[in-house]
């Protein structure tokens, strides 16, 4: 059973990674720079709230094909079975979220947007190539899906860091803000969970591949990694910034105050 | 009836090909290439239609498996829609005549294949209005996530294109 127990937490990390991103990027929906760069970033917020659901789908499946055995939330509040993709979005608090911390902190500016969404969609790229030879075929198959959209949040965010880092001494001077900013949250990103038990997971490769990319898009760009940083860990293991539950109490207000509500 | 089976494969095909994505009317759900099977019990009323996802976020998807549902059941039959998701869903599975009618519709249709990963360099794209190649990207998402903006530096038409994917 810790084998089931592991998988469930870790496909609820995948999800809450895609959910929480999502819905910071939503937040830019007829807020973004330009016309087009608003439908971009909202069309990349509809990718990641496909993702999540796609891997919530697969969590609530065997959440309750093994729902005897496996204990679902560490505040003892259950959520009522069988569980569904929306009970897992709606219903969890925030101790019981896995994402990463990067994907909480608040979106900035544009330069802090895009560049937060560089680098993580960067690991997811890495994560997700080793996640193709999960052993649950559904995992798989959800991943294979999500690579290919990935690959353009990858590219869409790297032409942002370098026509920002490479662009006005403004421009600049926001990109390197940024990255300054968000450094302290790329830790975490390589730091193994203890549910992340799938044979096919290697966290020091995704390092590797990660750093290389990441330096080479800065170095042509002009901006500079910081010395050594404190690294912010913990969204992984429920431990989070204060903005996660400010997401929530927006995400999850009309479930929470008309249960069952349907529109 | 030797051929009852084969006559109803057809018949299903043909209606599915009267099944247009709620997004692109004239593009056909067998001609955008999300009908993965199709299969039909002997007695030749339950029908399994198996289709997969575009995007994973598309939000057409329901329609489409909605309007699958509906036409078939007009026609007699007894549906279930199964949804799978590998193999992930690819351009390269739009038909010439898909192809055809995107670019009739103003929509330039996907250029190459997916399979060899050039997607994400830069493209050149002929403007579906005056062929020109003389064309720039404006930005990777357009009107919805499976198209990108572009637009024509010759007829100055802004266009959409359908991403390879």
């Amino acid at each position: 059973m810790a084998t089931t127990k592991n998988e469930i937490d870790f496909l609820l990390h995948l999800a809450d990674n895609a959910l929480i991103i999502g819905h910071r990027n939503s937040e830019w929906c007829g807020h973004g720079p330009i016309l087009e760069q608003d439908i971009a970033i909202t069309n990349i917020a509809l990718d990641y709230i496909g993702q999540a659901r796609n891997v919530y789908q697969h969590a609530a499946e065997l959440i309750n094909q093994h729902a005897d055995t496996i204990q679902l939330t560490q505040t003892g509040k259950d959520i009522s079975l069988p569980v569904t993709e929306d009970s897992l979005a709606y219903l969890r608090d925030v101790v019981e979220f896995k994402n990463l911390l990067i994907t909480e902190i608040p979106n900035g500016d544009w330069a802090q947007t895009t560049l937060r969404l560089f680098l993580l969609s960067q690991f997811q790229l890495e994560l997700f190539n080793q996640l193709l030879k999960h052993e649950d075929p559904q995992v798989a198959a959800i991943v294979e899906k999500s690579i290919k959209e990935i690959s353009y949040h990858v590219k869409w965010s790297q032409d942002w860091v370098l026509r920002l880092g490479d662009g006005t001494e403004e421009s600049k001077r926001r990109m390197q803000n940024a990255i300054d900013a968000i450094w302290a949250f790329t830790g975490e990103l390589f730091i193994q969970p203890e549910y992340a038990t799938a044979a096919c997971l290697n966290y020091a490769a995704i390092q590797t591949a990660w750093n290389q990319k990441v330096s080479a898009i800065f170095e042509e760009a002009g901006l500079v990694i910081p010395a050594k940083t404190f690294v912010q860990k913990g969204g992984a293991i429920g431990m989070h910034t204060e903005h996660l539950g400010y997401i929530l109490a927006e995400m999850q207000y009309l479930q929470r105050a008309y249960p069952n509500s349907e529109w | 009836m030797v051929n009852s089976a084969t006559t109803q494969h057809a018949e299903i095909w043909q209606i599915l090909e009267t099944v247009m994505d709620p997004e692109v009317p004239v593009l056909s759900v067998v001609d955008l290439g999300v009908i993965r099977a199709v299969a039909v019990d002997v007695e030749g009323r339950q029908v399994r239609v198996t289709i997969t996802p575009t995007y994973t976020g598309c939000p057409a998807m329901d329609m489409i498996a909605m309007q699958i549902r509906m036409a078939l059941l007009g026609a007699g039959y007894e549906p279930t829609i199964k949804t799978i998701l590998s193999p992930a869903w690819t351009t390269d599975w739009m038909t010439e005549k898909g192809k055809q009618q995107l670019q009739a519709y103003g929509i330039a249709p996907p250029v190459g294949k997916s399979i060899d990963a050039a997607y994400l360099e830069d493209l050149i794209v002929p403007c579906p209005q005056c062929q020109s190649t003389h064309t720039v990207l404006v930005s990777q998402f357009g009107s919805t996530a499976c198209k990108a903006l572009f637009k024509c530096e010759e007829c100055k038409e802004p266009f959409d294109y359908f991403k390879c994917h």
